[in-house]
């Protein structure tokens, strides 16, 4: 009973999924909604505004900076979880 | 591991590997790549040289007091940067407005503080991955 | 290149199906770490190469050995 259930649920998200294709739009479309005015302001003023040619790279570490500092964050946060966990040791104790 | 070869390989290998890492912190703004990318890059060569050679070298070479704190160094760098925008424009990480030198257009010195930034996370991911693998593969 | 893309799409769902099917798990990460590879070069095709570079350092290259470092510490099979 619990099988059929879990293969009818699957099935009906494979129609939706797979209908859905269809409606995609084309990779690199202009007529795509994810282009839109903003990649359009960081194509034309990048050079003008940060001095560099890598696109990306203005985005991640200029126009987006503070989630860059925020990503940085986590990756120190979950170091600090790490170390406090596993970096207690018998040695450590004796000393 | 006691392994004649992969001692000979790793030691011929790891400043070419290194040398590519620190190739695309640097490049950063002008090439694909950047700090991410480029720390992942140095922090394998340092896990190649401890399933290598074993823990005790590398923590000869860089003890984990080091890269404490190279990791907590490149978070405060990075604030720090943040901090002298809002100090000169009054932007927190501001870029032009607070007078970073601009350097000429597709050349390495370019972008005011991005390759700063980029140094910093570079430095702090390699950090973060050595000091994760030798915490979890110590022994007690 | 219509056809390159089906196969590797093929062999990354593949890939996914064995990682949750096999119980042992050390194969499972080695199979874990070919998805990663495939996913790097769909990556590249995509046209994202920074995407696909930190795929290919961190996916494939330091968590395999992550994962094989944590296994060391516990034990091998699934229960």
């Amino acid at each position: 009973m619990k099988n059929y259930l879990i293969l009818i649920t699957l099935t009906l998200l494979l129609i939706v999924l797979v209908s859905s294709l269809n409606e995609m739009p084309v990779m690199g479309d202009i007529a795509s909604p994810a282009y839109n005015e903003v990649a359009e302001y960081y194509i034309n003023n990048t050079q003008e505004d940060t001095n560099i040619t890598n696109i990306i790279s203005a985005i991640i570490t200029d126009y987006r900076a503070f989630d860059t500092l925020g990503e940085t964050t986590v990756l120190f946060t979950s170091i600090t979880a790490v170390v406090s966990v596993l970096g207690f040791s018998i040695k450590d104790k004796k000393e | 591991m006691d392994d004649l070869i992969v001692k000979t390989v790793t030691k011929l290998i790891i400043p070419f590997i290194q040398l590519y890492g620190i190739f695309v912190i640097l490049h950063g703004h002008l090439s694909p790549g950047g700090g991410f990318a480029g720390g992942a890059i140095i922090g394998a060569s340092f896990i190649l040289l401890t399933l290598a050679f074993g823990i005790e070298y590398t923590k000869s070479i860089l003890s984990a007091k080091v890269t404490e704190r190279v990791e907590i160094g490149g978070v405060i760098w990075y604030i720090f940067i943040g901090l002298i925008g809002i100090a000169i424009s009054g932007v927190f990480l501001g870029n032009r407005v607070a007078g970073f030198p601009m350097g000429t257009f597709g050349s390495v010195i370019s972008g005011g503080m991005i390759s700063l930034i980029t140094i910093g996370i570079g430095l702090k991911v390699a950090s973060t991955m050595i000091s994760l693998f030798h915490h979890i593969i110590e022994e007690d | 290149m219509r056809y390159l893309n089906l196969i590797l799409i093929l062999f990354l769902i593949a890939c996914a199906i064995a990682v949750e099917r096999t119980k042992d798990l050390v194969s499972a990460i080695v199979i874990f770490a070919s998805y990663s590879l495939v996913m790097a070069i769909l990556w590249l095709i995509l046209r994202a190469p920074d995407i696909a570079m930190t795929e290919a350092a961190i996916g494939a290259g330091v968590t395999t050995v992550l994962f094989i470092g944590v296994i060391s510490r516990t034990r091998r099979m699934e229960k």
